[in-house]
């Protein structure tokens, strides 16, 4: 599944917020179909990683590469990377005022400018990936939480991404709504979408991803397959991790 | 008790001054239809150009802003109408008027707009921008919408007095609906024109001060 050159590649990745150095400088490669998770205690720098790859947040140094291609100038076309590179937010931040399908197509209308007939054919389509299409007449408030993360996802899936990035995606739902979701994403797994997930979901961390990254401190501590990383993790920095969150 | 009901309520007198009065509310109507979107158009930029990252034209708008809600608007009126035709400018009175309208209501708008668009929390635009939609694409779609909504009563309250503001425009010679009914006044040496003025005012602001009780009460509930 994975080819020489990876999809996406962050080099020297740094951020700082006032004194407060957010990412110390991070190397990462994404092969194409992987699905990276990252862990780490909160503060550590993950949900600013996952900013910074799509350009959310600007990085103070370091490169940022989509299929080799270096998208880290400030004259580079940020909404064109934005749209190869989806985001899927703890929050959901569905838009309230519009309606499942109004969130899933504002756009693909506006940024792919398809006209409203297209889009609501792409809309629909992605709602029916996440199983939500007879939703799509629904406004956010209408849905439970499992839902509208899933319009989430079909927000983000309709731009035809090539990276789908997913912060906290399950942190903010109800246990039984967990399932629902996670589901969404084992598909988009198995239809061999690249994904970087940032999640306290250990279990599934360990069936679905091909590796999992540990960070501290804005650092990238240590990385391995599931299997490694949780049972024979090196550093004592991520078996107190892992210890304290019980994987 | 005669004599006020003859100077204050003297139907004769109203129905004598009601055409020239009735042509006076036409020009009220027409100030506000132009004023209220003018001023609220100009609000809706300065609140935008108060987001923006560029801070010296986010200063610019918290001085236009702060300049404008400390001057009296009569004062304005009577500084734009007297003082512009000796910088070579000669305003008719409703340019005038419009003028001095617009500067002194769209800092009222803009303030109003600007608590709006702060209202959103950072969450939607990261959805709007991560979507790959452009800042004003996204305050177009995303933003501006929610914020408007939110802010709707205050929104509705500022035209009140917009509206009510118009009656300003008689001080310098513009024939709205107070204008008429004073010089009905000075021509009949009567002031039941005047009581007619505050009757038609209050036919027409009424409703809109109800709509904004409800919509007061509807935002808290
Ligand atoms: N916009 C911001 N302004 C200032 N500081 C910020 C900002 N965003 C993040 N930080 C700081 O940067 C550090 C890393 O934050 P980040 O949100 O990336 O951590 P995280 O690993 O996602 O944590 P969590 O698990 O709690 O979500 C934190 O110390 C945070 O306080
Ligand atoms: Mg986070």
């Amino acid at each position: 599944m994975t080819t020489d050159q990876p999809i996406l590649e962050v080099r020297g990745l740094q951020k700082q917020y006032g004194r407060h150095v957010a990412l110390a400088g991070i190397d990462l490669k994404i092969a194409a179909g992987e699905l990276v998770f990252v862990i780490g205690p909160s503060g550590s720098g993950k949900s600013t990683l996952l900013r910074c790859l799509n350009r959310l947040e600007e990085p103070d140094h370091g490169q940022i590469l989509f299929e080799g291609q270096d998208m880290s100038g400030k004259k580079n076309d940020l909404n064109l990377l934005r749209q190869r590179v989806g985001m899927v937010f703890q929050a959901f931040n569905l838009y309230p005022h519009l309606t499942a399908l109004g969130n899933v197509t504002l756009a693909v209308r506006k940024v792919l400018r398809k006209s409203r007939e297209a889009a609501d054919a792409i809309g629909l389509a992605a709602l029916r990936q996440v199983g939500l299409v007879e939703k799509a007449g629904s406004y956010p408030n209408e849905l439970s939480g499992g839902q509208q993360q899933r319009v989430g996802i079909a927000r983000a899936l309709a731009l035809e991404p090539k990276v789908v990035l997913f912060d906290e995606p399950t942190s903010a739902l109800d246990p039984e709504l967990v399932r629902s979701v996670l589901e969404v994403m084992r598909d988009l797994k198995r239809a061999g979408m690249t994904m970087v997930v940032v999640s306290h979901e250990m279990k599934f961390a360990r069936e679905a991803a091909d590796r999992v990254i540990f960070m501290a401190e804005g650092a990238i501590v240590e990385q391995g397959p599931p299997e490694e990383i949780f049972s024979h993790a090196r550093e004592p920095r991520t078996r107190a991790f892992l210890s304290q969150v019980g994987a | 008790m005669h004599a006020l009901v003859d100077q204050f309520f003297n139907v004769a007198i109203m129905a004598q001054a009601m055409p020239i009065m009735l042509r006076g509310l036409g020009w009220t109507l027409v100030l506000c239809a132009v004023a209220v979107p003018c001023s609220f158009l100009a609000g809706v930029l300065i609140a935008v150009l108060g987001t923006v990252r560029f801070a010296p034209v986010r200063w610019l708008m918290v001085i236009y802003v702060d300049l404008l809600r400390s001057i009296p608007p009569l004062v304005l009126l009577i500084l734009v109408a007297a003082a512009l035709p000796f910088a070579g400018i000669r305003l008719s009175p409703f340019a005038a008027v419009l003028l001095a309208l617009t500067l002194n209501a769209s800092s009222f708008y803009g303030e109003i707009v600007r608590a709006g668009i702060e209202s959103i929390g950072t969450g939607q635009w990261h959805a709007a921008r991560s979507t790959g939609l452009s800042y004003a694409q996204s305050l177009v779609h995303v933003i501006l919408p929610q914020a408007l909504r939110n802010v709707l009563p205050d929104l509705a309250s500022n035209t009140l007095e917009v509206i009510k503001l118009t009656a300003l425009a008689s001080v310098v010679s513009f024939q709205e609906l107070l204008y008429s009914a004073d010089m009905a006044r000075s021509v009949t040496y009567n002031s039941s024109p005047i009581t007619l003025a505050a009757l038609i005012y209050l036919i027409f602001l009424w409703p809109l001060v109800r709509l904004i009780g409800r919509l007061e009460h509807g935002v808290k509930a």
